[in-house]
């Protein structure tokens, strides 16, 4: 269960506690996330939402280990992630966090094959192992005879399927997705949002997304947005909507 | 190394900046070798002087000459074993352009001081026996067309009307290391003082002894010196290695001109292959961003930038060293016996290679220690 007010259980995948991130700007200190909380179980399928510059891909770039907060803590399948050093989180990141980027971000001179083996390449899997892993995460996208082709060979929808590969070839503990259909047409993005119900609801992973598409955040369990600074639940956002409006 | 797949492909990103890069990196290489190659071709007499040889030559300078009594007088001083001398003569063959050094030596002591030059015996038996003899080394005698028994005339301006020498060619004579010189001819030290003008008998061009043992050299030398002090031929003795060294200097500076020009070669290939280095990281600053966000740690990325312009650099510079090896020997041929040959040893080579490689590794460094800093999120928002 997806909660913000900061009472979930010890028991959660994500617990977010306090997160502060503050960026200086010139002489002035911006608050992009100010005391945030957040509980994710394992199997939620969350999206963040939020007008540009909420902080949302700030969010995600903490979660996913790739930036440390100003204050706050993130506990992830109880690792402490925002004490480690900077070689410890990029394990960290290797062993937990699959990412799916809006520009696909493939190496355009390695085959689909090669990029989705990528992850791998940080693991002691030996070559037939490897090959094994990625021909059935290339499978469960259904890009399996597409292995061989460069990402240039390839549609975008293709492409992002190669991505979504790529984050959970290894497995990982949770899919971090910044704006996965953001490049893509209605149609590819249908896919693509399929897909990654198929990897929440058959295979149990635990996705969170940053999205600006309320089609696509519909999608999600639950949608929170993020309001100066802290997550608020679509549901609470609408009602204190409706009561503003009434007063 | 799982990554080398990742580095080749790189590689082959920008196909023609490769080539550019590579081409570079050979002209660069070859040009290095070429220098190194002449370089070591100036300091060929100083490598291989012998440690128990001392030259004398007469202070004024190499051009003056030294009385022939001198000979006597320096074999009595304690600690010299043998005593020979060599007469500058100066001639052409055919045409200025084909030159090689002629001295007229003392054939009853030249094998003694210098046996590192062989003759076979029948042949120096014969060049004993026939005052117009000659014997020439094996590489000015294939440089000719010249064999055992040939006449060779030699045209000479240097001492008295132009006159040409005629010689008979009795002996080739070659050396053990692929480096020795094989270009002198001698002939008779008799021959040349009876064919002389009055002023230039019973001389001798500088005086070449070998020492019962090299310690001696600084005192041998200091007693030479001092005999013939305060005379009308004053002497100045060194050892071979010294008089080779001086030898080399009258062409200039040819050192520090090899190393300004080396050091030139240096920077602008490390700056050409930095700058494609730089241009190459920054092209791919989104996918270094990726490799990092999926856990490629700081230090591998290092090494995937590194490993890149390490191998443009091996690349590049093994195709110059070929282009050395193949293009050297046919450079040697068109200078004429100019210089001592041009030899491209297996040191030159591996040196070729280590430099090729420390350049890429310093070219490398700068944008591999950028790419390895950069953080994740800044670049990721870059793209």
């Amino acid at each position: 269960m997806i909660r913000v007010d900061g009472r979930g259980d010890s028991k959660s995948l994500i617990q977010v506690r306090g997160l502060t991130k503050t960026y200086r700007r010139g002489g002035e200190e911006i608050h992009v996330l100010q005391r945030l909380n957040l509980d994710v179980d394992k199997g939620d399928f969350v999206a963040f939402m939020g007008p540009s510059g909420s902080g949302k891909t700030t969010l995600l770039n903490l979660l996913g280990g790739l930036d440390v907060p100003s204050a706050g803590s993130i506990t992830v399948d109880g690792d402490e992630i925002t004490h480690m050093s900077g070689s410890k989180l990029t394990h960290w990141r290797a062993r937990h966090v699959g990412f799916i980027f809006q520009m696909y971000n493939l190496i355009p001179v390695l085959t689909a094959f090669q990029n989705v083996e990528l992850p791998l390449l940080l693991t002691k899997l030996s070559s037939s192992e490897r090959r094994k892993h990625v021909e059935t995460a290339m499978s469960v996208v259904g890009l399996k005879d597409r292995m061989n082709h460069y990402p240039r060979q390839l549609s975008g929808g293709q492409e992002q399927r190669v991505t979504i590969a790529r984050a959970i070839v290894s497995d990982p503990t949770f899919l971090l997705c910044d704006e996965p259909t953001g490049d893509l047409d209605r149609k590819s993005a249908d896919e693509i949002m399929a897909l990654i119900e198929e990897l929440v609801g058959k295979h149990g992973k635990t996705v969170l997304m940053v999205t600006h598409d309320p089609v696509v955040a519909a999608r999600a369990h639950t949608t929170l947005h993020l309001d100066k600074g802290v997550l608020v639940e679509a549901s609470q956002l609408k009602q204190e909507v409706v009561a503003g409006g009434v007063a | 190394m799982k990554f080398w797949r990742l580095i080749v492909a790189n590689l082959f990103r920008k196909k023609i900046r490769l080539i550019l890069t590579i081409g570079s990196f050979a002209i660069a290489l070859l040009l290095f070798t070429f220098l190194a190659v002449v370089q070591s071709a100036f300091n060929r007499g100083i490598d291989i002087a012998g440690a128990d040889r001392l030259v004398i030559v007469n202070r004024i300078g190499l051009i003056q000459t030294m009385p022939i009594s001198y000979a006597d007088k320096i074999r009595a001083i304690p600690g010299v074993k043998f005593v020979t001398q060599n007469h500058w003569f100066g001639g052409v063959y055919q045409d200025e352009k084909n030159f090689f050094p002629q001295f007229a030596i003392d054939v009853e002591n030249h094998r003694q001081v210098y046996p590192e030059f062989k003759v076979p015996d029948d042949q120096w038996k014969t060049f004993v026996q026939d005052r117009q003899g000659a014997i020439v080394g094996a590489r000015t005698a294939k440089r000719f067309g010249w064999k055992v028994g040939d006449r060779i005339p030699i045209k000479n301006t240097l001492y008295g009307p132009t006159k040409t020498w005629e010689f008979n060619l009795d002996g080739i004579y070659s050396t053990d290391k692929a480096s020795g010189d094989e270009s002198q001819f001698w002939f008779q030290w008799k021959l040349f003082d009876e064919n002389v003008p009055a002023y230039a008998k019973s001389t001798a061009g500088w005086y070449i002894l070998k020492l019962d043992s090299p310690d001696d050299a600084v005192r041998v030398a200091k007693v030479i010196d001092t005999e013939f002090a305060n005379s009308s031929y004053e002497t100045k003795t060194e050892t071979e290695s010294a008089f080779a060294a001086g030898f080399a200097k009258q062409f200039g500076n040819i050192q520090f001109l090899i190393v300004s020009i080396g050091s030139v070669v240096f920077f602008t290939l490390l700056l050409v292959t930095g700058n494609t280095m730089a241009i190459s990281v920054r092209e791919r600053t989104s996918e270094l961003a990726v490799l990092k966000a999926i856990g490629v740690t700081d230090r591998s990325v290092l090494f995937l930038v590194l490993g890149e312009a390490m191998m443009i650099a091996l690349f590049g510079g093994l195709l110059g060293l070929l282009l050395a090896w193949l293009a050297i020997p046919g450079l040697s041929v068109a200078l004429n016996g100019l210089l001592p040959p041009l030899l491209l040893s297996k040191t030159m080579l591996s040196l070729g290679l280590v430099f090729a490689v420390f350049v890429g590794m310093v070219s490398g460094l700068i944008p591999g220690v950028g790419a390895m800093r950069m953080r994740v999120v800044n670049a990721l928002r870059r793209v």
